[in-house]
């Protein structure tokens, strides 16, 4: 175990770019490298990604390990695993950390069976305890009621896959110099048992809600349906995109891919409006990183003004419309239509 | 077509209570459910088994009174049920707990060979998604991760098309068979339970193994002893101070709102008739 050395991160690329978790792991990587003293790396597996290596280098890695192969075109668990274990058997890291993302997910849960060792999901708290050189990964547990610290003592790497838009990229630094090893790796197509068809992209669905300047969401509060249409009113004047707790989307009031939150969509618009939402900490860990958070909530004790920049203690039924009719009349005002577009 | 669906009982964390003095769960807070992931998974099956024909097995790990998520799949479609019960399997993390199952699998495997194994996405109290994977790497079959869609199951050639949703967007895969699934919710949605399945699942007694059921089990890897993670600590997150408090009567509040609002121009357009 004392032979396994050094931090690594996953690097998912996706249409020959990286993935934006990738290089917020790069940054939270490089606390935790420099708390033990060691190397950063950056593991990338693909198809003509060579070019990228050297952004990997400046966005925090002190060396990159690269595939490059046609068989990794697409990201299949059955080629980046076998690609992912052999380098990580040949070079022992003692940490290695994956994006929460459908493909690092599902990568990592192959790769910690295959070398036997421990693997936290969903990670939105990361440190090191240095004596002991042991990852103290801590998530939301159980719904998200409760905070849980995860460790991995006896088996090396430490994993964990890490919630996107939780921690912080460094900025590019184009003078950053580093090592890049290019690793051969031994793959055929035809040992393959899956195959990607096709890859089809929904933009409008990523518009909605993750790339939203503005989101207006809301909760349990509201009473009912009806009341929850208060919420797609105000989002329509004021031009948001709409989302909602993960009760709101259980019973039925929105869909599931509008759902913020631990186990949802992680958002950081420039304006949340949390109303009718107590706080939970399932919700609360997919939108406190939101540049201004604007509560309306009837519990003055509800958690979610512990996040809220500005919080309005009162009945949402009561204070939308009245917020929904000022945007109106400003419009007027202006003489056509006030949003945040 | 032999499917093999993965379920777990779970405490409904919709309405599970933390004790704020020990940080622990208080299970008896919570109703115990079927995971609602694997639900889908089971309505899959059936879906699936209405097209292709076959068995559906469903397979659960946990104490005795887990019996009750198998009954439900059954009531949902499912043929039969098997539950690996036993203080052996306690405490086990995810790596340990797809040992198990794998375990159970092949021996399920043996009696009649497996063509399709399916899982929930996650379940909702551990919410890690990685017993899925962990048990096709055990299996050595492929796992195929956030399935939205099975679009088509080709039993005579051995292969499925798969819609896999992905950060924005979905992919289509086709896989040979066996492999394995983890559904997402919006995959199916769960039908009424025909009054046949009632009855059926109300009489219907899950198997029931112990360690000592399966067959070549290295018991070194199961349970507590074989579960490289361990809870540290549970805690509060830390308490953020909070900001503003908007003060005075609803319209108060609001006009206040307003000029925090308005303070973000650089976000507001203003849109004319004319522009």
């Amino acid at each position: 175990m004392e032979e396994n050395q050094g931090v690594w991160v996953f690097i998912e690329v996706n249409e020959g770019e990286i993935e934006g978790v990738s290089l917020e792991l790069l940054g939270a990587g490089r606390k935790l490298a420099d708390k033990l003293e060691v190397p950063l790396s950056g593991v990338m597996l693909g198809e003509g990604i060579m070019p990228l290596a050297n952004e990997v280098i400046y966005a925090g890695a002190d060396q990159v390990y690269v595939v490059d192969h046609p068989v990794l075109k697409n990201y299949r668990t059955e080629s980046f695993m076998k690609g992912v274990c052999t380098l990580a058997e040949k070079y022992k890291p003692e940490i290695f950390l994956y994006g929460a993302t459908p493909n690092g997910k599902d990568l990592a849960s192959a790769v910690a069976t295959d070398l036997s060792t421990g693997l936290t999901a969903d990670t939105t708290m990361l440190d090191v305890d240095v004596d002991k050189r042991l990852l103290e990964a801590s998530r939301p547990a159980f719904g998200g009621n409760i905070m849980a610290t995860i460790l991995c003592k006896k088996h090396r790497p430490q994993m964990a896959t890490v919630r996107p838009k939780v921690m912080k990229a460094l900025e590019a630094d184009r003078s950053r110099k580093g090592v890049i090893i290019e690793e051969e790796l031994e793959l055929r197509e035809e040992d393959m048992r899956t195959k990607v068809l096709k890859i089809v992209k929904d933009v409008t669905k990523k518009a909605s809600l993750s790339e939203a300047h503005v989101i207006v969401a809301g909760g349990k509060g509201l009473g009912d349906i009806q009341g929850f249409q208060l919420i797609h009113e105000l989002a329509e004047v004021i031009g948001a995109s709409v989302g909602g707790t993960r009760d709101v989307v259980e019973a039925g009031w929105l869909k599931h891919e509008q759902q913020v939150g631990q186990t949802g969509e992680t958002v950081t618009p420039k304006i949340y409006f949390a109303i009718g939402i107590s706080g939970a900490i399932q919700h609360v860990e997919g939108m406190k990183n939101s540049e201004l958070i604007i509560a309306i909530n009837k519990d003055p004790n509800a958690p979610i003004f512990d996040v809220a920049t500005y919080g309005i203690v009162g009945d949402a039924l009561e204070i939308v419309p009245k917020l929904i009719h000022q945007f109106k009349e400003l419009s007027k005002e202006k003489g056509g239509e006030m949003s945040y577009a | 077509m032999h499917i093999v669906v993965c379920v777990k009982q779970v405490p409904d964390t919709k309405i599970i209570k933390i004790n704020p003095k020990t940080n622990t769960l208080d299970r008896r807070s919570a109703p115990a459910i079927l995971n609602p992931y694997d639900a889908h998974a089971v309505q899959e099956a059936v879906k699936i088994k209405n097209k292709t024909g076959g068995t559906i097995s469903v397979l659960s790990m946990g104490p005795p009174q887990a019996v009750a998520v198998i009954k439900k799949s059954v009531e949902i479609g499912a043929d039969q049920g098997f539950l690996i019960s036993d203080r052996a399997f306690a405490g086990a993390d995810t790596l340990a707990t797809s040992y198990a199952l794998s375990k159970a699998l092949e021996k399920i495997s043996k009696d009649k060979p497996i063509d399709l194994v399916i899982c929930g996405k996650h379940a909702i109290d551990g919410d890690t998604g990685q017993v899925g994977p962990g048990i096709a790497r055990r299996l050595d079959i492929p796992p195929i991760t956030n399935v939205i869609e099975v679009s088509e199951v080709n039993k005579e050639e051995k292969y499925v098309h798969i819609k896999r949703k992905q950060i924005n967007g979905y992919e289509v895969i086709q896989s040979q068979l066996p492999c394995l699934l983890t559904v997402e919710k919006e995959i199916n949605d769960i039908e009424y339970a025909p009054l046949p399945n009632m009855i059926n699942a109300a009489r219907y007694e899950p198997i029931i193994w112990s360690v000592n059921d399966l067959e070549d089990v290295d018991k070194t890897q199961l349970g507590l002893k074989g579960s490289p993670t361990i809870v540290g600590k549970m805690f509060s997150p830390p308490k953020l101070e909070g900001g503003k408090r908007l003060e005075g009567t609803a319209d108060e509040q609001v006009g206040q709102l307003m000029e925090v609002l308005l303070e973000r121009k650089d976000l507001l357009k203003l849109k004319t008739a004319n522009s």
